[in-house]
């Protein structure tokens, strides 16, 4: 928390420079942030179509307004269980550029909780839990009320398995 | 302002490409025996656009190029010049680095400029050159926008220039200006100029002194003598110059006013200095060959990305059929939401008559929106008169080339992504195909050898085909090379058909040796993924000695497609239409098992594999598992048959292709998705893709 001193007169200026909003969100016990500039939109869970052949996380995809967009269970994809679906379970649509094109994608979460202003200086890395527990998708760790808020890397997440290793092994050549 | 005009290039370079292409083919057409004087004024229209158009948007370099063409031109309209081949062959050079010098401005990159002072010595060489050499230097230099409308009146303006620059006590000899101007006037059109730049500030002038100078214009048959007279009383107390107009022409935009003459001077005379500036360095380097292909190949790169946002130009008849379309609709529209708006079950039949208009309305409407995109195949045929040309005068040999349904339409798409394989087919027949003239007399055939490209409709494709009356495809010769290449074990037996498809191995080349024409056996594997791509298939006809055909047989839209949507458990598959060949109920005894495993089953002495859709997709809400209980669905896809086993057909309908891969990933067995009528989305299968995955 050492960074938190800042320069008394210019306070007001420095921390707007440095807030950045994140949209959080919960999936069992576990808090989640995303940088709340490639949230698209919010919104219940629909029946998808499910495609045939895939990791049991991609459930399948919808119809976003004529755009064809996957959904991605996140529990399943962090190994956090599996939950039941309800009217009350939220997609949040998410959007990045990969390899120079734009992806949409949206994740269900169990719910959505608030929109947080974190100082970009307060934001820890990542602790290293060596291969015990994955963190390719968490970018750093927020404290945000005495709460650990574990903010994700968009662009990791919206990578597929199989999918976007192939792509840029094709640019290679 | 400059902005202003930016808007308007892209608009100018497409009117130039297609001025371009018009000359091109002109000049193709030009029968040298027997010049047909409208052909040359269609190509001098188009050159003098270009003209005009560049010189207008300040690309000097290429007015000043297009001029050059144009005094050839000019010549050859009026008669004075005989159009001969070589005059044509530098013509159509011309054309080719005009066509360069634009892309290079479109995308901003550098002129290459010694093939243009290049392409500019050869015109004037040709200009030159010939009997009658009525060339004038200076008209070289003639960018201005004012010479893009046609004016008779300026070459021979008669006239003088006077510049009277009177000494300060003139006006103390008792000498008035004002009265030598207004006798001036009398001889002929006068225009006076003053410039007042000597007039000393108020409080140091003299009233009794004159600081004013004139540039006096003078238009009109005047002599010298008449002038003179007149300037006799103030000789001695001015300093006075008379030049005939002619002499001073350029002098006049000088003294018109000092801003102008310096805006018009400046596009003038750098272009006119860099290209004599290159070729002085190109005579010295004797290696400049590098740079122009390397700038090449930089330029072939870029291209693409221009192409890309490209428009569409659009037949206006189309359009309007759309407007009408629009308007009946919101006409159904209005009728709809009256009947909605006090609605009671007796207004019921006119719901249903207002649904059935809404329905056939937005279905026209989607054809002739469709329409839209579809653009007439001459638009990529038109490419070949010259290619043809050029590449029979290489090879030396006598080809004629036959246009057929140069009307059909296809998808833009395809317009844009066949030509590349086009040119490479159109290339092979003319290299490999059509036999050197000697060879065919006597093989008994005419000397002349015909390509014929030949475009039109069958059932919901679109073939074109490339025909050559050449020596055709030797099976055994393919054979062997496959065997040497290794392609293909000794001892395996091919059909006729799989002997030609031997061409499209990657790595396979037939031509004895590689020219710079074809040969080099990375062609045609590309050519076939690149037709695969689009969603067509290309096949082989030939027989030996007398010609081979190749057809590309491609789908009329890439955006629509008919589908047949069947029912695996509860989840619905869209199957291609085109690729059903039929349904049936199968019984136990038409299945047999191929090593206890594979299943098959009998079609009309046909063995082919059953793939279980609910199987290979893992559909657990499958009501058929028995193979009497569901139906088998034949398809055909890439040469592939086999039966689909499906719980069920559900009805045919059109879909609409949206990409699975745009925001998701390629799924084997799936080519692409799409929408239903629930607003769910169904998937629609890959036939070849469902075998590969049935196999594993």
């Amino acid at each position: 928390m050492e960074q938190e001193t800042v320069i008394p007169e210019d306070i007001d200026e420095k921390k707007l420079e440095n807030l950045v909003q994140f949209l959080s969100f919960t999936l069992g016990d576990e808090e989640y942030g995303v940088d709340i500039l490639s949230v698209q939109e919010i919104r219940s869970w629909e029946p998808v179509s499910r495609i045939p052949n895939v990791p049991s996380y991609e459930k399948g995809v919808v119809n976003l307004r004529g755009a064809i967009v996957p959904i991605i269970d996140l529990r399943e994809r962090f190994n956090l269980g599996h939950s039941e679906y309800t009217s009350l379970t939220v997609v949040v649509v998410l959007q990045a550029i990969l390899n120079g094109q734009s992806r949409t994608m949206g994740v269900v979460v169990d719910s959505v909780s608030d929109v947080i202003h974190v100082d970009k200086h307060t934001i820890q890395s990542a602790p290293d839990f060596g291969t015990k527990v994955s963190t390719e998708f968490i970018n750093g760790l927020a404290s945000v009320n005495q709460r650990m808020l574990m903010l994700l890397d968009v662009e990791k997440l919206l990578k597929l398995d199989g999918v976007d290793d192939i792509d840029t092994h094709d640019e290679e050549y | 302002m400059s902005i202003d005009m930016a808007q308007f290039h892209q608009v100018f370079f497409e009117e130039s490409f297609e001025g371009l292409d018009i000359m091109e083919s002109g000049l193709l057409n030009l029968d040298m025996g027997d010049v047909d004087s409208e052909t040359i004024n269609t190509i001098f229209r188009a050159a003098h656009s270009i003209k005009g158009g560049s010189g207008t948007f300040g690309f000097s370099s290429v007015a000043n190029f297009t001029h050059v063409m144009e005094t050839l031109l000019d010549e050859m309209r009026d008669g004075r010049r005989q159009v001969t081949q070589s005059a044509v062959d530098v013509l159509l050079g011309s054309v080719d680095c005009l066509r360069e010098m634009m892309t290079a401005i479109q995308d901003e990159s550098e002129v290459d400029e010694a093939r243009v002072a290049e392409h500019k010595q050869a015109l004037e060489t040709e200009l030159n050159g010939s009997e009658t050499p009525v060339v004038k230097e200076d008209s070289t230099i003639a960018p201005e926008p004012s010479s893009s409308i046609p004016s008779n009146d300026e070459p021979t303006i008669s006239g003088w220039k006077i510049s009277f620059c009177p000494h300060t006590d003139l006006l103390k000899t008792g000498n008035d200006p004002v009265r030598m101007f207004r006798e001036l006037a009398e001889l002929g059109d006068l225009e006076v100029i003053v410039d007042f730049q000597g007039v000393p500030t108020l409080f140091e002038l003299d009233p009794e002194e004159c600081h004013l100078s004139w540039t006096l214009i003078l238009k009109g048959d005047v002599a010298r003598e008449s002038i003179d007279d007149i300037f006799d009383w103030v000789e001695d107390e001015c300093d006075l110059s008379v030049q005939s107009l002619s002499a001073a022409q350029s002098g006049i935009d000088e003294a018109a006013t000092a801003t102008t003459a310096l805006e018009t001077q400046a596009p003038i005379e750098a272009p006119k200095n860099s290209p004599s500036a290159s070729t002085t360095e190109q005579s010295e380097t004797p290696a400049p060959v590098k740079t122009p292909s390397k700038d090449k190949g930089a330029s072939k790169a870029k291209p693409p990305a221009a192409k890309a946002s490209g428009s569409i130009r659009v037949d206006t008849g189309k359009i309007d059929t759309l407007i009408n379309m629009v308007g009946e609709l919101v006409i159904t529209q209005s009728m709809l939401s009256l009947v909605g708006e006090h609605f009671s079950l007796d207004k019921l039949d006119q719901l249903k008559n207002g649904l059935t208009q809404l329905e056939r309305h937005t279905r026209e409407l989607q054809e002739s929106v469709m329409n839209i995109r579809m653009l007439p195949i001459s638009f990529v045929f038109s490419r070949f008169p010259r290619l043809v040309h050029d590449l029979s005068n290489k090879l030396d040999k006598k080809i004629e080339l036959k246009l057929v349904g140069e009307h059909t339409e296809v998808d833009k798409t395809v317009v844009e992504l066949i030509s590349d394989p086009l040119v490479h087919l159109v290339r092979n027949s003319l290299d490999h195909g059509i036999e050197m003239p000697a060879d065919r007399l006597a093989a008994g055939k005419p000397e002349t050898g015909t390509v014929t490209l030949e475009a039109y409709h069958r059932g919901g494709n679109i073939v074109i085909e490339v025909k050559d009356d050449g020596k055709g495809l030797n099976k055994d010769m393919l054979r062997q090379k496959a065997i040497e290449k290794g392609l293909i074990d000794e001892g395996t037996v091919l059909t006729d058909k799989q002997c030609y498809e031997l061409i499209f191995m990657a790595g396979f080349s037939t031509a004895e040796a590689v020219t710079d024409v074809s040969g080099r056996g990375v062609g045609m594997d590309v050519v076939r993924r690149n037709i695969q791509s689009l969603g067509g298939n290309i096949e082989i006809i030939s027989e030996l000695g007398v010609g081979s055909t190749m057809a590309i047989h491609l789908p009329l839209t890439l955006a629509i497609l008919d589908g047949q949507s069947i029912a695996v458990g509860d989840e619905t598959y869209i199957v291609p239409l085109g690729s059903i060949i039929e349904s049936i109920n199968i019984t136990d005894d038409m299945v047999n098992r191929v090593a206890g495993k594979g299943e098959t089953f009998r079609l009309r002495d046909e063995y082919l594999p059953i793939v279980r859709m609910h199987d290979i997709f893992h559909v657990e809400s499958a009501k058929a598992v028995n193979l009497i209980e569901g139906l088998i669905v034949v398809v055909e896809g890439q040469g592939v048959r086999c039966g689909l086993f499906v719980d069920d057909l559900l009805g045919q309908q059109q879909v609409v292709i949206k990409s699975l891969e745009a925001n998701y990933r390629c799924v084997e067995g799936v080519s692409s998705a799409t929408i239903l009528g629930d607003g769910s989305v169904g998937l629609i299968l890959d036939i070849p893709g469902l075998v590969r995955l049935s196999n594993q």
